[in-house]
């Protein structure tokens, strides 16, 4: 038999990193030079530091802390914030962009730079006291403490408002009790933002300390998605936690809410990372494939995935583009944020569905990124509020009624 | 120790290569650069440690238009201080070294380090004629380089070995795998980088000494044959005819 061949062995494809970005319209032009050099900086972090472990760490359901201080390192964790407070004094842009590379890697670890940043951070930063600020913030900028944010409880998940983890007064302290559920990092946290009720019923922003007596986080094992992120509880039984550690500056469902808007911004550009990865591979494993003598990229129902891919992923840029722009104006609303979230979720996990069959056999398993992204997707999709959720707050918004209770 | 160093813009290399205008230039339509690896990863890094362990400044310089811009700000993100484009489009590595030796005479600089190669012509010419320019010596193809005082111990890559040298300032140093390692430039980095000097400079009117009369692409790679093991006469008769080996 004399045959040209381009068939990949099992082998040689895989580790490489291959991936490079695709911008169809062009919108890099809309872009600054330091969003670019933001991009390209952690792009090659991640094929250096991620790409080559991710795989195994995902497959063990083990997370990599030891890249952490990396994420650190680079610039990860609160690129937004102000750079005296540990963050990077960059604007919203940038973070969506460097959230887009990092879950280029994966969805797990784009996750330790969103709660690190959005969800622990930024509350300290923008509800804090000078004095929490200068406690906390350099060292989570620098990953030295890592954080956690806890506002989902056992019976409570769509329905924050509704949690029980109480505070009540004791002095110059305050008695913590409750328990929060599937808190991303919580197992390894140095601190947690928790949200609890005090004696009115009004939630109040709590930093809890590793080491305080009372307080655990044990982890939850199981996971099929996010394998590569660790996820645990958090459990108060009378936890004393001084006053000084109360978030003074916020009361209310506006705090953690506000931190949400903030993640959810960045999860709506990280997402486009993941689908983009998924594309670029199911786009290049098409050409090499052959089937029938010709590469499967010739055959029209995998033009009709790849084109159709390319589309939605160019729409979900245009859309955190100008999300973007909003937010550094100061102007993005919530339910804005919600629209792009919900929709590029789904994008992304569509197209991770598309390109997994691209890869035939070869598509379920960890030779490619294709079934991780998949799988952390199914995760997105339902944290930081679930793609029904919303619908509901795009419906409300349109319509100015409430169909949630 | 003050310390020079020459960075270039080169095209990303999965980046498809084609010629236009009767192929005697790069069609650069579409095509993605970044800084010439050696010039980065190397050349820039062991500038920005020798400025750390003895203090100094470290400034670019790149000849070329305002795209080559992204190039140098990076090199200002992963740490250096200042930098110093010449606005022109060289048309040869003479023009280049010169408009770069014009420079490095009206600063007082105690090092100038370029790549070994930029890797998109493999020309390893810049260097060696700053060198020349300035009169001053020059080291190729550094692996390795220790800084005492003004006196350096350098390692060369040669052919089939290495060679060690020692050297005071001022010298010209093109620099190879090895001597440095590569830094990432961080969030912090790029946001500092936006503040600081790029200035811009006419060319000193330096006129290039040779032109290019076209480019033509390498011959593509024969596809792989797989033959049977069974039938080596194949085998043979296309390692004869065909591969021209036997
Ligand atoms: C891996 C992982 C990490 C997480 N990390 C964190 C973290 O760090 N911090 C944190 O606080 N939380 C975290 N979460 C929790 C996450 O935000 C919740 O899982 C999510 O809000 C959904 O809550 P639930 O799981 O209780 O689902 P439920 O609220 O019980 O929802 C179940 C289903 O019912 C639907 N539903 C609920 N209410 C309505 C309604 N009114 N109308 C229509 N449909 C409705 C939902 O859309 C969903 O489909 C994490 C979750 C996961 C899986």
């Amino acid at each position: 038999m004399d045959t040209t061949s381009t068939t990949q062995s099992r082998k040689s494809s895989a580790r490489e990193d291959r991936y490079q970005g695709h911008d169809y319209y062009q919108l890099d032009e809309l872009l600054q030079e330091d969003h670019l050099l933001a991009r390209d900086a952690v792009r090659t972090w991640v094929k250096q530091e991620v790409s080559p472990i991710i795989e195994d760490y995902a497959n063990r359901a083990e997370c990599p802390y030891h890249l952490f201080k990396g994420l650190a390192e680079i610039g990860a964790f609160g690129p937004s914030l102000p750079a005296e407070y540990g963050g990077g004094g960059m604007d919203e842009i940038a973070y969506g962009v460097i959230m887009q590379e990092l879950e280029r890697g994966d969805s797990g670890i784009r996750s330790m730079a969103s709660v690190q940043g959005s969800l622990v951070m930024y509350p300290i930063y923008k509800f804090g006291s000078e004095e929490q600020r200068r406690k906390y913030l350099p060292k989570l900028g620098s990953g030295e403490f890592i954080g956690c944010f806890g506002l989902t409880e056992p019976d409570h998940g769509s329905n924050p408002a509704g949690m029980v983890t109480n505070i009540k007064d004791d002095g110059d302290h305050v008695i913590l009790n409750g328990a929060k559920m599937w808190i991303t990092n919580s197992p390894v946290a140095d601190v947690a933002v928790v949200w609890a009720k005090d004696e009115e019923g009004i939630v109040r922003g709590v930093i809890v300390e590793k080491g305080m007596p009372g307080f655990t986080a044990p982890e939850i094992h199981g996971k099929w998605s996010l394998r590569a992120s660790i996820t645990g509880e958090l459990v108060f039984e009378d936890v004393r936690v001084p006053k000084t550690n109360i978030l003074p500056n916020v009361k209310g469902m506006k705090g953690p809410l506000s931190c949400l808007s903030k993640a959810r911004y960045g999860i709506a550009w990280g997402v486009i990372g993941a689908a983009l990865d998924c594309y670029d591979s199911a786009l290049r494993y098409s050409l090499e494939r052959e089937q029938f003598g010709r590469p499967i990229a010739g055959f029209q129902l995998t033009q009709k995935k790849l084109a159709e891919m390319i589309t939605e992923i160019t729409k979900a840029q245009l859309l955190t583009w100008r999300l973007g722009t909003l937010a550094n104006a100061g102007k993005a609303t919530p339910a804005q944020i919600s629209m792009a979230k919900r929709n590029n979720v789904n994008m992304a996990l569509e197209i991770a569905r598309e390109a997994r069959q691209i890869h035939g056999g070869m598509g379920i398993t960890n030779e490619y990124p294709v079934m991780r992204h998949m799988m952390n997707l199914e995760t997105v999709l339902t944290y930081e509020g679930t793609h029904d959720i919303h619908l509901l707050i795009t419906g409300m918004d349109v319509t100015g009624i409430n169909a949630f209770s | 120790m003050n310390v020079l160093v020459c960075v270039t813009k080169t095209p990303d290399t999965t980046a498809k290569i084609g010629f236009v205008e009767q192929n005697t230039r790069f069609d650069q339509n579409g095509v993605q650069f970044i800084m010439n690896p050696y010039d980065e990863w190397y050349a820039l890094v062991r500038a920005l440690e020798l400025k750390e362990a003895q203090g100094g400044k470290v400034t670019l310089i790149s000849v070329g238009l305002a795209d080559c811009d992204q190039v140098i700000r990076k090199g200002l993100a992963i740490g250096a201080d200042e930098a110093v484009r010449i606005d022109m489009d060289p048309a040869d590595s003479f023009q280049v070294a010169s408009e770069i030796a014009a420079y490095a005479r009206s600063g007082e600089f105690d090092l100038i380090m370029t790549g070994k190669e930029s890797i998109e012509s493999n020309g390893s010419e810049v260097g060696a004629m700053i060198a020349e320019l300035m009169d001053w010596p020059f080291l190729s193809y550094a692996s390795k380089m220790e800084m005492v005082g003004s006196t350096a111990t350098v390692d060369l890559e040669i052919e089939g070995g290495e060679e060690t040298v020692q050297v005071n300032t001022p010298f010209v140093i093109s620099a190879a795998k090895g001597l440095a390692e590569q830094r990432i430039p961080n969030m912090r980095g790029i946001m500092m980088a936006k503040t600081k000097p790029l200035q811009v400079l006419p060319g000193s009117g330096a006129a290039a000494r040779s032109s290019i009369v076209g480019y033509s692409l390498p011959k593509e790679k024969a596809s792989v044959h797989l033959v049977d093991p069974e039938r080596m006469d194949e085998l043979v008769r296309l390692l004869k005819e065909e591969a021209k080996v036997l």
